[in-house]
């Protein structure tokens, strides 16, 4: 070790300043944690429909619908998570357990077999321990990480965890094609990388020290007084708005095929096509952030979003429209995801931390979820070319309310 | 002290993931092991012999079973397969996520089509002309976020036409033309003259059997709450799944065409998959077994006695073409 690096700077409590350029050395093994965790989940992911339809012989639509549900409903753990590691000051030991309860799931899969009952009750499990780690996670990288460099450590942790995501896929593909198409081994692959993400975490990840200032205590009315912040209360209310006006990424990719009229199969790369972007861009556009001001880019974000709805009225057709829909795509996510976590840092102080981060994340999914339920609803009773001028308008109403609310003194 | 605890956690750390690791590698080692055993275990006899696809072997090979119930594996891998008249649709995974209808004619492949989703049904007319697929779509059904719908497709190997979706088709549901935009068809079965055809419409909560007519491009109604029909050989009766079994679990069922009368299959409770009549007086179906793979089962079409257990751990049953 050098000795330079054991001498603690302010801004960073836990990691030494070799490389003034660097990201802390925590926010890397969040990232590797979170890798390897998406690799797992991913996995599954890419298997279901297979095992359900092949190996259990079961109806996907049920599935489908009891999966929408609890993604739903599990948002709100993410304030009992917060909530929680903020009061015992121990960010990390929340983050084990919801990565090992999702960890966990993996090794029921196979248990339940055919029953959408259990297996229903497993994904619910699984998104649970989603709900419960997402806080903490981000509060942790939020606190080793000097100001401002929120947005470039938020970048580098989304980019690992995006590259995890495109893995997954292409385990299970490999597997399938070149070894078996039995589930048992594609459930116990994936609970190994969960399992080797939670070792990360638990022997490689330190919980920066947080002294009990008396005074600042972490009460349910202490982070409910979060929103009297004037600063917290707009970005909730500004993500939340957002999230009502922003469509599902399934609805997206849908009509963007029809409206091109390239071949179906172009529907499995888009996901792929708007991953590859985020994966490229979000630590870029996150250093970006933090010199630009994170509120800027992350509004500048939601234009480029309300780019992607304006193309889906097809100005052009033909996979042009999709390289460039999903390019701007994939930079909504990159200048938004976490972008926003890097803002809402900068607004709550360290000891309501996770807390604080968990209500912006919890308006936002609550109010992607009512929009994508909105929006099924818009599908089925109007055209397609109605239903994307509606979100075209729900975008730039919100977006001009989002200017308007959002005043110079909480831009950055 | 500290140093060393700092340096012991890592160690303990990376002995965690090495032992992961290996029993990962374990693991997988064996069960490839015990699949390659378990891809020759004979059948059932099967008088006419049947083809299917190998759930326990792994990989999934297209095998058959021949009339003495020896087993043989095949080359092809697929996830559902269909053989008649020297025709084979095999529905593939082609990249991670996508996947195609591949056709092959007397053992070449002559068309690959991409699908826009998980392959569920796929079937060949009886002479081998008309090929068709169901997949399931996801982002297709609006209400339920991650929700699926059905695309059926189907491929005219004569004049190469290719329908890629029935939405196309104009649509009569009980005598009145329809205007519905979210509708669902699956599970295709096509008659002896390459021209009409069955098929399943679901649309809200109701499931009809349809009759269809590829040249005119029409559909309409026949009956309602029937899914996944399958045309007899004799082009006289339809066997297909309906809900209304034990805990409104889908049960088999044959409909004599001329008659209306329809006659339910013992014990084929829980079926979730679309027939396949064997020769004129047997069908095969594959159905789960609580907590197991999928078991191909046959049974008498007229509904006297209960399934035979033809192949454990498979799927995908279809006559030997």
């Amino acid at each position: 070790m050098y000795v330079a690096s054991t001498r603690r700077t302010k801004g960073s409590p836990t990691d030494g300043g070799i490389r003034p350029s660097r990201v802390p050395t925590t926010v890397v093994l969040l990232g590797t944690v979170s890798l390897l965790t998406d690799i797992s989940s991913e996995m599954v992911t890419a298997f279901l429909p297979i095992y359900v339809i092949f190996n259990l012989q079961m109806s996907y639509l049920q599935l489908g619908l009891l999966d929408g549900i609890y993604t739903g409903a599990t948002a709100v753990l993410r304030l009992v998570g917060g909530h929680i590691s903020d009061k015992v000051h121990r960010h990390k030991a929340v983050a084990v357990a919801g990565y090992g309860l999702s960890a966990a799931t993996k090794l029921i899969f196979p248990a339940v077999g055919a029953s959408s009952v259990g297996l229903g009750g497993v994904l619910a499990v699984d998104r649970a321990g989603k709900g419960l780690r997402t806080a903490p996670r981000d509060a942790l990288i939020s606190l080793v990480t000097p100001k401002d460099k929120l947005g470039e450590s938020f970048g580098v942790h989304r980019t690992m965890d995006t590259i995890g995501a495109l893995l997954g896929p292409l385990a299970t593909f490999a597997l399938l094609t070149w070894l078996t198409t039995r589930p048992g081994p594609i459930f116990m692959i994936s609970f190994c990388f969960a399992a080797l993400g939670v070792i990360v975490l638990v022997f490689f990840v330190r919980q920066p020290r947080l002294e009990r200032v008396p005074g600042k205590v972490v009460t349910l009315r202490a982070t409910a007084d979060l929103l009297r912040n004037k600063g917290m209360r707009r970005t909730t209310i500004a993500a939340g708005l957002l999230g009502l006006a922003t469509i599902s990424d399934a609805f997206v990719f849908v009509l963007l095929q029809q409206v091109s009229g390239v071949s179906p199969t172009w529907l499995a790369l888009m996901p792929v096509g708007t991953a590859l972007t985020f994966l490229l861009a979000a630590t870029p556009l996150g250093k970006l952030a933090d010199r630009a001001g994170r509120w800027r880019i992350f509004f500048a974000g939601h234009v480029a979003l309300l780019g992607v709805y304006l193309l889906l009225l097809g100005p052009f057709t033909g996979i042009a429209l999709v390289i460039v829909t999903v390019a701007l795509h994939g930079l909504f996510y990159a200048a938004t995801d976490g972008v926003l976590m890097a803002h809402g840092a900068t607004l709550v102080p360290e000891h309501l931390r996770a807390s604080g981060l968990s209500i912006v994340q919890t308006g936002q999914a609550l109010a992607r979820f009512a929009s994508s339920v909105a929006v099924g609803l818009l599908l089925q009773n109007l055209a397609f070319g109605t239903s994307v001028l509606i979100s075209i308008s729900a975008m730039t109403i919100a977006l001009v309310g989002v200017f308007l609310l959002i005043r110079p003194e909480v831009s950055r | 002290m500290k140093d060393w605890f700092v340096r012991n956690r890592i160690v303990v750390g990376v002995t965690a993931m090495v032992v992961v690791i290996a029993l990962a590698v374990v693991y997988v080692v064996a069960t490839v092991r015990d699949q390659q055993a378990a891809a020759t275990q004979p059948g059932a006899a099967v008088a006419s012999g049947l083809t299917f696809v190998d759930n326990g072997g792994g990989q999934n090979l297209v095998s058959t079973l021949d009339a003495s119930g020896k087993r043989t594996p095949g080359s092809l891998k697929c996830l559902r397969v269909y053989t008649a008249a020297g025709t084979t649709v095999c529905l593939r995974m082609s990249l991670p996520g996508a996947y195609e209808a591949a056709v092959f004619v007397d053992g070449k492949e002559v068309r690959s089509v991409p699908l826009p989703g998980t392959p569920s049904r796929a079937r060949v007319s009886a002479s081998g002309k008309i090929v068709s697929w169901t997949v399931f779509v996801t982002g297709d059904s609006y209400l339920a976020p991650g929700g699926f719908s059905t695309r059926t497709g189907i491929l005219d190997l004569r004049s190469g036409e290719l329908v890629e979706s029935l939405e196309s088709f104009a649509m009569t549901i009980e005598g009145v033309p329809d205007k519905r935009v979210n509708e669902n068809y699956w599970g295709v079965t096509v008659a002896e003259d390459d021209n009409a055809f069955y098929a399943t419409l679901g649309s809200g909560n109701t499931t009809w059997l349809i009759k269809g007519d590829l040249k005119a491009r029409t559909m309409a109604t026949v009956r309602q709450s029937a899914e996944c029909p399958s045309l007899s050989p004799d082009q006289t009766r339809v066997a297909y799944k309906k809900r209304g079994g034990r805990l409104g679990t889908w049960q088999l069922y044959v409909l004599d065409l001329a008659s209306g009368k329809e006659t339910e299959m013992p014990g084929s409770d829980g079926v979730d998959d679309q027939a396949a009549w064997l020769n004129n007086t047997t069908l095969a179906y594959a159905k789960v077994q609580q907590g197991g793979a999928p078991t191909i089962f046959e049974s008498a079409a007229d509904g006297s006695g209960q399934p035979r257990e033809l192949v454990a751990a498979a799927s995908s049953p279809g006559p030997v073409a």
